[in-house]
Parts: structure tokens; sequence; C-alpha cells
């Protein structure tokens, strides 16, 4: 069995659960933003959750399939169609050898995954299929799939029809809510800004990619006085380079706070304020630009039990999917 | 130096040992990330040296924050007494400063710098005292630099000079960064060197760029068979000057397969060095010119 893309939607990559274990050196854990929908996915065809899927942005690709097989397609809310057929989301069906996977317009959320029975089997790099084109590893040739690649797929399971309730699935507000843990450098800007942090509301800002969300809309940051230290550089935002937490929240400048997610750079010059919980990290993948958001003090308690209702709510879903 | 303990989310750990940098800070931090590696604590994921701080990455189900904490406050104790010296190796780099490349760059990302005016290199000697770029650029490759971090992205290192702090140069990083970064420049932000070992976006001022390729996934390179990132904290790094014709000749040599830096094994000793800064980098040269 092999996917053939036929075009390759705005990006789409390989990815699985990522490379955990070489941040030091700079090279990122990556692996789908949304760990949920890509899990769900693979669940839905039988795979192992870890197996490779696709992850597009904004805007399908279009897939023929090789050989017959089994596809769901899970995150954000996109009409899928099999040869111009509509199809459901969170649900596996059935391809035939030559038949086309396409989309429709995106309608809520941001990145969709394709899970194929089997899941995609091109050759791992330090341990994972996720792509990380700036380092130029894993997906295909170390980049985002393109029209013509011909994708390999590994042995399937046992596929059978599987549709999950869309009850398992978390709702979000308007303005969505980022819960956050202050910390790192969260002394230096000053009171005043720190309340105006959670008190303002924040819209996603274009630039918002596999290793960062930029927001923007809120009053620039005040420091707190000092000296700057010796070989942070004079900015107030600047410090001794030091190493970035995923999800942490730098503020270059004290302008527009961006959020690190998978593709994370592994360290920098930049101030961070505090970091998104890890509960919450699957829903900024599904952000677009422009949507309105609210960041939201917690402390450790809070955070250490919105991990567990995350996992709760994923065993829940595999034991809806005998999986 | 005082040490400071930081929640990073719920499954990160930050510590910092010092709030400016130092080679004391260096090897305190290093040290201890050492120490939480040889302990190996279940759930540690990642363990992140970095020039004055380090982080751990843990999974909070396996460990908890508090003892995850806790177990990092007493290993902080027993690498209190860690002996401050490194078996490592001091490297040649090759530096074509004032290249097109960078140079265009510069120019075309103006609008974030401090002074839109000149180039970085000419804002960089102004800041720092110096009569003319070509002194400014002497002083950066004249004595050797000290990796104390790796990361960023890909393998990047980022180099302390091995002077005396009132020698150091300082600079800020761009006000804004830029989304664009030529492959193996070198770069300076605070008191920090670097090299970026691929193209991208970045927050140091440019001075110029080496032909070593220091990243190469598909590990072709000669020197890059092993692993493909060149670099590890701790490295020596001396930088030496070339011209464009030198740079074309290391450029090919490293493609075809044919180009082997030069590299010598050294001792480095942070009490020597802090007792003799000039005779420890005369030895460590001695040892890279004898390779």
């Amino acid at each position: 069995m092999a996917l053939k893309v036929i075009k390759p939607g705005l990006s789409t990559t390989i990815q699985d659960l990522g490379r955990p274990g070489y941040f030091h050196l700079g090279i990122p854990e990556g692996g789908a933003m949304d760990r949920f929908a890509m899990r769900v996915a693979n669940m839905l065809v039988g795979n192992p959750e870890d197996a490779a899927g696709l992850e597009a942005v904004f805007m399908g690709p279009e897939i023929e399939f090789q050989a017959d097989g089994w596809v769901a397609v899970t995150g954000a809310e996109m009409p899928v169609l099999l040869d111009g057929e509509p199809r459901p989301t969170w649900t596996s069906f059935p391809v035939k050898a030559g038949q086309v996977l396409g989309f429709g317009f995106l309608k809520t959320g941001a990145r969709i995954y394709i899970a194929v029975a089997g899941g995609i089997d091109t050759p791992p790099a330090l341990g994972s299929r996720s792509t990380y084109p700036i380092g130029a590893l894993g997906g295909v040739d170390g980049r985002a799939v393109a029209a013509g690649d011909v994708l390999p797929v590994g042995n399937p399971g046992a596929p059978a029809e599987r549709t999950l309730d869309t009850a398992h699935l978390r709702t979000v507000g308007t303005p969505v809510e980022l819960r956050v843990l202050t910390g790192l450098y969260w002394h230096r800007i000053t009171d005043a800004s720190q309340k105006r942090f959670f008190a303002e509301e924040w819209t996603v800002a274009p630039e918002a990619d596999r290793m960062g969300y930029r927001f923007r809309g809120g009053t620039p940051m005040e420091f707190v006085d000092r000296e700057q230290p010796f070989g942070a550089g004079s900015d107030p935002s600047n410090i001794v380079d030091g190493c970035y937490s995923y999800g942490s929240i730098q503020v270059p400048g004290g302008t527009e706070p961006i959020v690190l997610h998978r593709d994370a750079v592994s360290g920098g010059g930049y101030f961070t304020l505090g970091a998104i919980i890890s509960a919450d990290m699957d829903l900024i993948g599904q952000l677009q630009p422009n949507t309105r958001v609210r960041f939201v003090e917690v402390d450790m308690d809070t955070a250490l039990a919105a991990r567990r209702d995350r996992k709760a709510r994923l065993e829940a879903v595999r034991a809806a999917l005998g999986a | 130096m005082k040490t400071r303990y930081s929640h990073g989310g719920d499954e990160h750990i930050f510590v910092e040992m010092d709030e400016e940098m130092s080679l004391d800070a260096f090897f305190k931090g290093l040290a201890i990330s050492e120490a939480v590696r040889a302990a190996r604590i279940d759930g540690v994921t990642e363990i992140c040296p970095a020039n004055a701080s380090f982080q751990v990455r843990f999974d909070p189900d396996v460990i908890s924050p508090d003892a995850m904490l806790a177990r990092l406050k007493e290993l902080e104790s027993a690498a209190n007494t860690a002996e401050k010296r490194l078996d490592t190796r001091i490297i040649e780099v090759p530096v074509y400063y004032q290249d097109p490349w960078t140079h265009d760059t510069v120019m075309r990302f103006r609008e974030r710098h401090q002074d839109p005016s000149g180039t970085d290199l000419e804002y960089g000697a102004r800041i720092n005292g110096y009569d003319s770029v070509e002194a400014f650029i002497e002083a950066h490759h004249a004595q050797p630099w000290f990796v104390s971090m790796v990361g960023f992205v890909s393998g990047l290192p980022f180099l302390y000079q091995l002077v005396e702090r009132e020698r150091q140069i300082e600079v800020p990083k761009y006000l804004r960064p830029r989304t664009d970064t030529p492959k193996q420049t070198v770069g300076y932000g605070g008191c920090f060197s670097c090299i970026y070992s691929v193209r991208g976006a970045g927050g140091y001022q440019m001075f110029g760029i080496t032909p070593l390729t220091i990243f190469d996934p598909n590990q072709t390179t000669s020197y890059l068979r092993d692993f493909m990132v060149f670099f590890r904290p701790g490295d020596i790094v001396k930088f030496t000057p070339i011209d464009r014709a030198e740079y074309d000749r290391i450029l090919a040599a490293v493609e075809a397969g044919t180009y082997t830096p030069r590299i010598a094994e050294v001792t480095f000793d942070l009490e020597a060095f802090n007792a003799d800064m000039a005779g420890t980098n005369a030895k460590l040269m001695e040892a890279l010119n004898g390779a």
C-alpha cells in the first residue's frame, strides 16, 4: 500500500508523537501539534497511537490510494471527500485502490490529521518519522509532502469501521482560554503588566506555526528596572541565553507573546514569563489566526488536575474504540 | 551566584545558576546537569545544559513536580564540590568576516536593528569602543572561545570568549528577530558568539560566515559521520579569519567530503584559566598549532 500525493495543500507534513531526547542539541520533540487528534485518528484505523500520519494545516491535501485500505480524518472540522462524495470525520472508512481523498474548506480549527491503516512508513530519523524541516529530519527527505510524492504505508492491524462519539471531544469557548503557570522570568515585568497580561484579550497573529504561536493586541509590557546582567544584552527583555520550555511564553521587546510549540527552538535570549500547561498544548494547534484568546493564571495543582482530565478523556476514547 | 529554581509549566524545571554569564556559572550548571544524568531519575526525558542555567523535562505522571524539584536541590549540593576541569578539544573554525551573504541579510532587515544607518559590525565596533571595524574583527578572533551551550536550533553553538570580562564584546540582539539568517552565519548577541547551523530566523548581530558544515542530518560530511551535530558544550573554538578565495576553497573541500577540521585534544581547568588567562590560552593555541 502507498499514498500518492496529488496536491499537497498548504503545508502537509508527516507526523507521529515526536522524537524526545535531543532537545539539548536544539532538536525539538516535534510531532503532531494536536496529539489527541493524532492518537484518535490512529485508534480509528486500528494503528498504534504513535504511528505516523499526515498533519495538514488550514487546507487539505489531495491523495490517491494505490491499494485498498482504511482511513480516518480527525482534528479540525473540514469536509472530507472520497472521489467527491462526503465522508464523516472522527470515523474510519474503507477506500479502494485509485480512489482520491480530498477536502472542502476549513470550518473550525486549524489542523486535520489523516491516519491510514498501517501508518505511513517513511524512514525514521532519530527514532521518529515526524517532519522537522529546519533540521531536514523525518518526513519526505526532511521536508513537507509535495505533489508526486509516493508515501509508503505499513502493514495494517485490524481495521474496521469505528466512530468516535463527538461527546468525547473537548469544547472551547470564546474567547479561547489558555491556562498558564507563571514562573521562569515572570518577575521581570511590573505588577501592572502582570495583571494586564491576564486581563486583556489577545488574538492569534498570522505568524503562528509549528515552532510557535504569536499573539497580539495587548498593551506593551513594562519591565522592572535593573542593570542588565553581564552577557544578557541591553534590551530589558534580554536574558543570558538559556533553555526554553515547551509551551513557554517569550515576549521579545515586551510586545507580542510567542508560545513555543512542538518544533520549539530549544533556547534563546528573550525572557519568558511562564508556560502554557501541558493539557492545553493540543488546543493551541487548532487555533486559527485572529482567534480571540485569554490567558488564565492557574496553579500547579490545577495544571496537574487538567493533565489527569486529559488522560482520562483519552482513556475513555480508548475504551469506546476498543483500542 | 545564587541558584534560582522555577517550574516551566508542569513538565519542566528551569534552574538558573546566575543571572549573569560566567564560566563559574557554566561549570556549576554542567556539574548539576551531569549529576542529574548520572542519577537516571525515572520520568526525566530531557536534560539541557545552557550558558548559566539548565533545564530538566520530566513526565509529571511518573515524578511529581515537587519531588523533581527536591531531587534537583539534593543534586545541587553534591555538584558544588565537583572538579571544574574538562577533557575537551580545541577546534579551528575559519571565518570569512564581512562576507557578501550576511551583508545582504544585514541590509534586508535594517528596520529591525538598533542602528538602521550602518552595518552590524559598524554598530558592534562603535558601542564597544573600537576605532575601526578591522580592530573589532581582530578582537573577535584573536583569543579562543568556549562552547557554553548547544541549542536554539539543530546543534547551534553559543560561544563565550576566553578573555577578561572587561575585554569581552557585548552587543544587544536585534530589536525584533529576523525571519532569515544565512546558514553558518557567525553571529553575536549579549556576550555570546554563535554559529547558525541552518538557515532560519535569528536575533543575533551578523559578523561573518564559516564554510564549515556544523549540522548534517544526512551525515555525509566527512567529520559528521558519527553524529549529525558537530559541537558539544565544553568544546573550545579558535576563529581564524579567511578571505573569499580561502572560503571558496574550504567550502568546496567540505562539500567534496575531503575537509578535515584542525582539532587537538586538550584539558581545560577553570581555576588554572582564572589564575592565568593569557598563559592558558597560549597553551591551547600551542596544542592547536601542533595538530
